[in-house]
């Protein structure tokens, strides 16, 4: 942690953290601190006054039928973001590492979607959707399908996870290929020398040996789809129709800044940074020390 | 590759073209789209293959009135914004946390755990989860519209603090020794033999931080009231909502390309950067 060699005690280290600590103090530990004692007042109907009601806006949260439907929509939506887009990198990671050459020409061409803005990938998966004009309508049609996200809340849903599951799969792609390429090529021929075909060593060598990626990859994939998605649900869908698109991010920023709800937004806010917390928390303890092969 | 089957070799290599095309096809749908007119952007179905109307509609969208109809910058005026938005935000995080992952390594001072633990608490608070009370803030420090009330609030990093402390634990003790019988003093040894150690780590963290920053969306919208400090990855939601009048989705569609051509270019030009910098700081 600290250097066996270092300087000698003067007010210089002070001034070094002293732009970083200013930052946190105005911008992450005042503001968080204020959500938490917001969380405790409510404001009266003319926001003339406001009242210390110690936990009723969480008792308030966890009866809302609206607030707990969102928990589980996000739970859903993040779990099918993670499982697509991982499955689909995993798929393309698998075959990747098996090129020899060109290897590096298919990364290039598959990681570029990371540097695209969650918003712009839900305006170019709208786009392609768009119920009169969109390519994939007119051809759903064919099928027999009509496409209507706007009044379809399971349509919308399956339209912001494939925007949200379209942009990660770049990322996960670049952890699955580098963790595959870091497996012992002696393990792989051990096992062709056994008779084992490209099927059978995935399973039993290559997924095995790529668990910890694989946890460390669900628990970011997590934490992307329950904070970095707001984009493109603001863009595709707004929480809409109706809720069926309102995830927990989205109600936050909805009853705070647009129903002015001040004492319900924070304790949600409260609630979203317990579970950054825990999420943080697992990814350290757990991620750090590798899972068991 | 351990066995050599020409069917497994071929079925490998079409996967991937698969994939890398369907990968690619929103983006190739959108460049479409930026090369046609505006009316055969309102027929269905639309166009798979490119028109002629690219030059005509990047004209109009970065130096045209933009969408009919609507009240908004330029675009060239946006793409400036988003620039600087996302350099100050880069090269902020960067120098503090320099700074503090060199006092937190190098010296032993009062508080010096208690200052690691504060900032590393910031990686539990991402911007989504503490909007009002941070907007309340940044609103009374009279921020609001600017490229500091743009910046500032977002440049605080665990991260990056963490990055640094492990890249200065691996200098060798003895560079420091040998610095300090020559007679340099802290701020030289860091500008002289810290800085100049850690260029590769600096060129990735900044690749990094120059996406994260340029496709800032939520902070950004709720800040910037005046349409001359709005950013390029925020007027698409603004423009989509446009569409409902009138769709001009050739319009649209350059916007929302010119959007991403920054920081997709950063990414494959500087792909070895990139990874490293992936890699690093999310490990």
């Amino acid at each position: 942690m600290l250097k066996r060699v270092h300087f000698p005690t003067s007010a210089l280290p002070y001034l070094l953290v002293a732009p970083q600590i200013a930052i946190t103090l105005v911008f992450f530990i005042w503001p968080a601190s204020q959500a938490m004692y917001q969380s405790f007042l409510i404001e009266d109907a003319f926001g003339l006054g406001t009242e210390f009601v110690w936990f009723e806006n969480f008792e308030i949260l966890w009866s809302d039928s609206h607030y707990l439907a969102s928990f589980q929509r996000t739970a859903v939506f993040s779990l099918l973001v993670a499982g697509l887009s991982m499955g689909v990198a995993l798929l393309l990671a698998g075959f990747a590492q098996r090129v020899v050459r060109g290897a590096m020409f298919y990364r290039t061409l598959l990681i570029w979607p990371y540097a695209v803005a969650p918003v712009l990938a839900g305006a170019l998966w709208v786009f392609m959707f768009n119920p009169t004009l969109g390519i994939f309508p007119y051809f759903l049609e064919f099928a027999g399908i009509t496409w209507n996200h706007y009044l379809n809340g399971t349509q919308a849903m399956a339209l912001v996870i494939l925007a949200a599951a379209w942009k990660q799969v770049a990322y996960n792609f670049l952890f699955y290929l580098a963790a595959m390429q870091s497996i012992p090529n002696s393990v792989i021929e051990a096992a062709a020398i056994d008779g084992a075909g490209p099927a059978r060593r995935f399973w039993t060598i290559i997924f095995p040996l790529i668990s910890p990626t694989t946890f460390f990859l669900l628990v970011i994939n997590m934490v992307y789809a329950f904070f970095e998605t707001f984009g493109i649900i603001h863009a595709v869908t707004q929480g809409g129709p109706g809720t069926s698109t309102t995830i927990l991010v989205y109600k936050v920023f909805n009853d705070g800044f647009v129903g002015l709800d001040l004492g319900g937004s924070a304790a949600q806010s409260v609630v979203l940074m317990v579970l950054v917390i825990a999420m943080t928390v697992v990814q350290f303890r757990f991620v750090e020390r590798k899972v068991a092969y | 590759m351990v066995e050599n089957r020409p069917l497994i070799t071929f079925l490998t290599h079409l996967v991937l073209v698969l994939g890398v095309l369907a990968i690619a096809l929103p983006v190739w749908i959108t460049f479409v789209a930026s090369t046609h007119d505006q009316l055969r952007m309102n027929q269905a179905p639309l166009p798979l293959w490119p028109g002629d109307y690219f030059l005509a509609n990047m004209k109009q969208t970065l130096f045209g009135s933009g969408l009919s109809g609507t009240e908004t910058a330029p675009v060239w005026l946006m793409l400036l914004n988003s620039l600087a938005m996302a350099l100050m935000i880069s090269t902020g995080k960067i120098a503090i946390s320099l700074l503090s992952a060199f006092a937190i390594v190098y010296f032993k001072f009062p508080f010096r755990m208690g200052f690691f633990w504060m900032i590393f608490i910031t990686l539990m608070l991402p911007v989504e989860v503490r909007i009002l009370p941070t907007f309340e803030v940044v609103a009374n420090l009279g921020m609001l519209n600017s490229y500091w009330g743009l910046s500032i609030p977002l440049i605080a990093s665990a991260t990056a603090t963490f990055m640094f402390r492990q890249v200065f634990l691996t200098v060798p003790d003895e560079l420091l020794e040998s610095a300090r019988i020559d007679g340099a003093g802290p701020l030289r040894f860091f500008f002289d033999i810290l800085l100049p150690l850690s260029r590769t780590n600096i060129a990735a963290l900044f690749v990094i931080l120059f996406i994260f920053g340029w496709n800032q969306y939520l902070w950004p919208l709720l800040i910037t009231t005046d349409t001359s400090m709005t950013t390029i990855v925020m007027s698409i939601k603004q423009m989509l909502e446009a569409a409902e009048q009138s769709p001009q989705w050739n319009i649209i569609m350059t916007t929302a390309l010119l959007a991403m051509i920054p920081p997709v270019f950063v990414v494959i030009a500087m792909q070895k950067l990139f990874v490293q910098g992936l890699t690093e700081t999310d490990k």
